[in-house]
Order: C-alpha cells, then sequence, then structure tokens
C-alpha cells in the first residue's frame, strides 16, 4: 500500500458499497437481472458469431494464398463469378523492382462426380504451375509434385462429404478415380483447405490438367494472379505503382483487399448481414428493458431511503452514483457468463458447422461495450426515477 | 443555534394556496432539548422541515448553526444538513444494510476520517445505544425500539450540532419510547447537541428543557414542564 500513495487514500476514503449491497442483499432480482443481461449477451454472441463466421468462411481458401497482391479481372465479382484476364499482365509486374514472385492461378467451379453414388457436385478447381508457391499450406510443395502427371489432382480432404469417402479411401491405399466434366482424373493426394460459401470442396491440379477439364478457357487467360513482394517492400507504394502502370483490364488488390472484396460480395449481395446484425439488436432491446425494469423497481422500492439519505446531507449526485454503480456492476457480472456461454456455444457451433466461430477480441470487445451501454442507458433511465426523492416528505 | 422570526409559510398555489406557518418566532440555545407538541395538521412538521433545510424558507428569518436559510441554494442545505441529524417517526433505516452499515451511513459523511475510522466510529455508536450485540443485523431482524436506536446513533454519527427528531416513539411501547428518548436526551447531552423534537406523545414531555405549544400555524407561549411526579 504504501508504494501506492494514491491508491491508499483512495482506499481509504471508500464508503459503504451501497450499489453492490443493494443488488447482493436482493439475490431474487440480482438473478433475474443477470439472467436478462447474460442471455441479451449470449444471444449478441450468437448473432455476431454466426455473422463474422459466415463471412470468415466465405474466404476460407483467399485466406490461404501465397501473396502480398492479388490481380484480378475487373469483371469478376466473387469466388462464385470468376473472369478471366490476360496472363502477360501478370507477367508485367515482374518489371517493378519489388516484385520477387508471381503465380498465374486458374479458378473456376467444375462438376465432380462422386466416386461412390456417382452423384456430380460443384467443386472448385484450383490450376497452377506445381511448381509455384500457391498456398501456405504446409507440405504442399511435395504433395505438388505429383500434379506434374497429367490427369491427377490434390483433393481437398475438408471437403463435406457429399463429395464421397474420397480422403478414406485414399488413406486406406485405394486408387482413387473420379470424373470431372467427362474426364478421368485420379486422386493424388490430399490437402487440408476448408469449405467455404461458395465452394463446398476444393481439389487442386496443375495448369495443364486444369486447361484439359476446361477446354473453353480462353488461351493465355488466368483468372488469379499472385504476387509476392521483397522482403520490406511498401506494400501500398508498389500496388500504386502497378495500377498506375497496368491497363485498366485488371484490378489490384492487397490480400487483405481480396478478402474484403469476397466478404463485401456477400455481405452486400445477401441478407445475411441484416438478419444476424437485426438478431443481435434484439437482444440489445431485449437485454434493456430487463435491466431498466430491474433498476426502475429497485429505485422506486428504495425512494424512501433514498430521500433519507438525501434528508442526511448526501448529494444527489452520490445517490445517482449509486444507481450508475449498480448499472456498471450488472454489466460486469451478466458480461462474465455471457462470455463463458459463448465460447461454450461457438465450440458447438464449430463442430457442427465447420463454420469458423471464434471468440476473438474486437467481438468480446464489442458486446461488452454493448453491454455496458446498454446498463448504463438503463440506469440512466432509473435515475429519472431518484427525481422524485424528496427529503422534505420523509417526515 | 437555531434562530426563526416571523416564519410563514404557504402550501399550494392559487385558490388552493393555505397557510400553515404564522409569524412563528422561536430561538433554540445550544445543548437545549425543546420539545415542539400540538394537533396534528397544526404545522410542526412542516417547522421541522424548514429548521431542517429540507424545504425553501417562503418568508421570514430562518438562521440555523448560523447559516442563513433565506433564499438558499439547494447546495448550500444539502451542504447544512450533514450537520444536523435527523431522526423521524419510522426509522427509516436502509433494509439491505446491517445496523453497523447503517450507522457508517451517518459517519461517511465526515470528512478527512478513513474508512476504518468511520467504522469504528460507527461501531462506538451502537455500543453506546446498547446494541454493541446487533452490529452485523439487518434492520429485519432488529425490534422497533432497536431499529429506533440505531436511528439514533446514525444521527449522532455524522457529530451534528442540532438533532431533529419527528415523534421518535410514535411506533414504540411505552417501555421502549421511554429508553428511546432517555438516550437520545442522555446522548444530545454529551455532545453538547441541541434537540427539536416534535412529539404526540404525553408519555415524555418530561425530558424537554422547554416545552412550547403549538396551533393552528402558531407558536403559543412556551412553558418549562412539570417536573416528573415522583414514582
Amino acid at each position: 500500500m504504501r508504494a501506492w500513495p494514491g491508491m491508499a487514500a483512495i482506499w481509504n476514503r471508500r464508503r459503504i458499497p451501497l450499489a453492490w449491497l443493494l443488488l447482493t442483499r436482493q439475490p431474487a432480482r440480482l438473478a433475474v437481472a443477470l439472467a436478462g443481461i447474460s442471455f441479451a449477451g449470449i444471444l449478441m454472441f450468437m448473432q455476431f458469431g454466426f455473422r463474422d463466421g459466415l463471412f470468415d468462411a466465405s474466404v476460407t481458401v483467399h485466406k490461404l494464398f501465397d501473396a502480398d497482391l492479388v490481380l484480378l479481372s475487373p469483371r469478376s465479382s466473387s469466388s462464385v463469378s470468376m473472369a478471366g484476364f490476360p496472363r502477360r499482365r501478370l507477367v508485367q509486374t515482374l518489371a517493378d523492382p519489388d516484385v520477387a514472385g508471381i503465380t498465374p492461378v486458374h479458378w473456376n467451379l467444375v462438376l465432380w462426380r462422386n466416386p461412390k453414388d456417382l452423384s456430380t457436385r460443384s467443386i472448385l478447381a484450383l490450376g497452377f504451375e506445381p511448381g509455384d508457391p500457391l498456398l501456405t499450406v504446409p507440405g504442399l510443395a511435395a504433395k505438388a509434385r505429383v500434379l506434374n502427371q497429367r490427369g491427377r489432382v490434390l483433393f481437398d480432404e475438408l471437403s463435406r462429404p457429399e463429395f464421397g469417402p474420397v480422403a478414406e479411401w485414399f488413406r486406406a491405399g485405394r486408387t482413387v478415380e473420379s470424373e470431372i466434366g467427362g474426364k478421368r482424373v485420379r486422386v493424388g493426394g490430399l490437402v487440408g483447405l476448408g469449405v467455404s460459401f461458395g465452394a463446398d470442396g476444393n481439389i487442386l491440379t496443375s495448369s495443364e490438367t486444369y486447361l484439359q477439364l476446361l477446354p473453353n478457357t480462353p488461351p493465355g487467360s488466368i483468372e488469379v494472379g499472385l504476387i509476392r513482394l521483397r522482403p520490406g517492400a511498401d506494400q501500398a507504394l508498389v500496388m500504386k505503382r502497378l495500377k498506375d502502370s497496368l491497363p485498366k483490364d485488371v484490378n489490384v488488390f492487397t490480400k487483405q483487399g481480396f478478402m474484403d472484396f469476397e466478404k463485401d460480395y456477400w455481405r452486400s449481395s445477401t441478407a445475411i448481414g441484416f438478419i444476424f446484425t437485426l438478431g443481435a439488436a434484439m437482444g440489445f432491446i431485449v437485454g434493456c428493458v430487463i435491466v431498466y425494469q430491474i433498476l426502475y423497481s429497485d429505485v422506486s422500492d428504495h425512494l424512501p431511503e433514498y430521500a433519507t439519505l438525501m434528508a442526511m446531507g448526501y448529494r444527489l449526485s452520490t445517490l445517482l452514483g449509486v444507481v450508475a454503480r449498480e448499472g456498471l456492476l450488472l454489466a460486469l457480472l451478466g458480461y462474465l457468463p455471457a462470455y463463458a456461454a459463448g465460447q461454450g456455444l461457438y465450440a458447438l457451433v464449430r463442430s457442427a458447422t465447420r463454420l469458423p466461430v471464434y471468440m476473438d477480441m474486437p467481438r468480446a470487445v464489442l458486446v461488452f461495450s454493448l453491454i455496458l451501454v446498454m446498463c448504463m442507458g438503463s440506469a440512466g433511465m432509473a435515475m429519472r426515477r431518484l427525481g422524485d426523492a424528496d427529503p422534505a416528505e420523509i417526515f | 443555534m437555531v434562530e426563526v422570526e416571523g416564519l410563514c409559510h404557504w402550501y399550494g398555489a392559487g385558490e388552493m394556496r393555505r397557510q400553515v406557518l404564522q409569524q412563528v418566532s422561536l430561538t433554540i440555545q445550544p445543548g437545549e432539548v425543546v420539545l415542539l407538541t400540538g394537533p396534528s395538521g397544526c404545522g410542526k412538521t412542516t417547522l421541522l422541515t424548514l429548521v431542517g433545510a429540507l424545504r425553501q424558507v417562503q418568508q421570514g428569518q430562518v438562521r440555523v448553526l448560523g447559516q442563513h436559510l433565506n433564499d438558499s441554494s439547494r447546495k448550500q442545505r444539502q451542504q447544512l444538513r450533514r450537520r444536523i441529524g435527523m431522526i423521524f417517526q419510522g426509522h427509516n433505516l436502509l433494509r439491505c444494510l446491517s445496523a453497523e452499515q447503517n450507522v457508517q451511513m451517518g459517519s461517511d459523511l465526515l470528512p478527512n476520517l478513513s474508512y476504518r475510522a468511520r467504522r469504528d466510529q460507527a461501531r462506538e455508536w451502537l455500543r453506546a445505544v446498547g446494541l454493541g450485540d446487533h452490529l452485523d443485523k439487518l434492520p429485519h431482524g432488529l425490534s422497533g425500539g432497536q431499529k429506533q436506536r440505531v436511528a439514533i446513533a446514525r444521527a449522532l454519527a455524522a457529530h451534528p450540532r442540532l438533532l431533529l427528531a419527528d415523534e421518535p416513539t410514535a411506533a414504540l411501547d411505552k417501555q421502549s419510547g421511554r429508553e428511546v428518548v432517555d438516550l437520545l436526551k442522555r446522548l444530545a447531552r454529551e455532545q453538547h447537541c441541541a434537540v427539536l423534537m416534535v412529539t404526540h406523545d404525553p408519555r415524555i414531555l418530561d425530558v424537554a428543557d422547554r416545552l412550547v405549544q403549538m396551533e393552528d400555524g402558531r407558536l403559543m407561549a412556551a412553558r418549562v414542564p412539570e417536573p416528573e411526579p415522583a414514582a
């Protein structure tokens, strides 16, 4: 304490913790309030979690690209509608001194035949030169060597089960063959990428095999161009230089911009964002109503006691502070169970839907801020009742 | 201590305006115990709230503990109330606080004292009112007389120079009422604290140094109480 004279002085000046006692000596009321706040918090965690999880899921593959900058055709609007652009645009970027490497990537949805029940389903096919870096997946370079053989693909073992028991069969040592667009392909290995919004599964293949599977691809056309910069290069500066030097038939994105572009597509062209934000708003409003009811009736019940304190010479601001502290305590006490339950429910959602829903810091802070606003706003409204406490009326 | 001169007070407005105090003048000396009696509705409680700085003075002079209350601001009255102890007809204790914490709500008003010192004072006061064994009891666990004694301890804990009491024995039986006023008088004496007590209770009039009779908003002649009849 001596090391903290300021703290010690504050500690010595403290008074009876009236807000805390008001709450804890009425356990039934406190339980109702905390249940309401936690419920609102859990609802907000779930809705925001689903929303962000769905948007994050739209860039599962985007995230993995080994790139600093990305070239796309201006006609591409999302991962499910990619348009081609001339491959030489990507090659042109090598003229920039800060560009260290490039990878041209073919990207399209193809129909994969389930080798077990022979049904077909749309899968994302990425075509690249097997020697080029493509994804930041460990061990990919070694696995990619098998793609040098024509007609070989690497199958994403995290793909949805509707594509067939490819991974199980492959691991069991069977030769797994399937058909894409009427052409026979053989699974040459497994990779782990993950499903996204636009694609229930993924395969990787060489450019050569890709062009065989999709013979209508115009020659010299690619869908995605990956650009890697020298260490220490100024990403924004290089991006500006490339934008200025390249013709308008390509767009330059940072990797983050590429992901945001995809997320924005789902955000603006679907009602997902609206639905889940509305759900969170409902939770917020329900929480506000509950906290307001609790604090208002608490102030009303104790009005003669507040009037007595005013008669004793306590300032009105001190009493308002008591109500504010009650709101603050409710926010803190109600947030903790909501946070814990949120963690548990996220784990449940992850295992049930494979959506990448995690408790990240910004969301934890966002929900806490909303709960704080909810409790303090309600406390502010309940404070108006204190104005009715007239010390002259208590005699 | 208290100087009231030509005090008039009205309730309501317009047609409904009704005068409750008419030209009231009253002086209380330091350490004096003054009892104010009279029929219901004669303005006793209004006088008490005006002296206690709980209401704005409308007309006349009121000076309490050296401060003029005419045209006083809310802030001034709140500051003055810290130096006035108040005891109510109902005990008005905080239900969620223990006896000790209730009394500390009084001593918490004292500046420049550590938490521990204020708590120790609160305990000291509870011992002084004979409740040293009930420090941690909540009000609903105490009898009416005990609650009123906690209220006295709370009022005195802020070291007031003036104590205002409004029918402190109204809710009590004869014996505990007697004990409470005796205690009140003894402790007020020890603290050199003046007391203005409104009461209907004829059984306790003898504690007064001076009795003041009130009727229809006017003070009647003050008189010294008759000596207590020998038991």
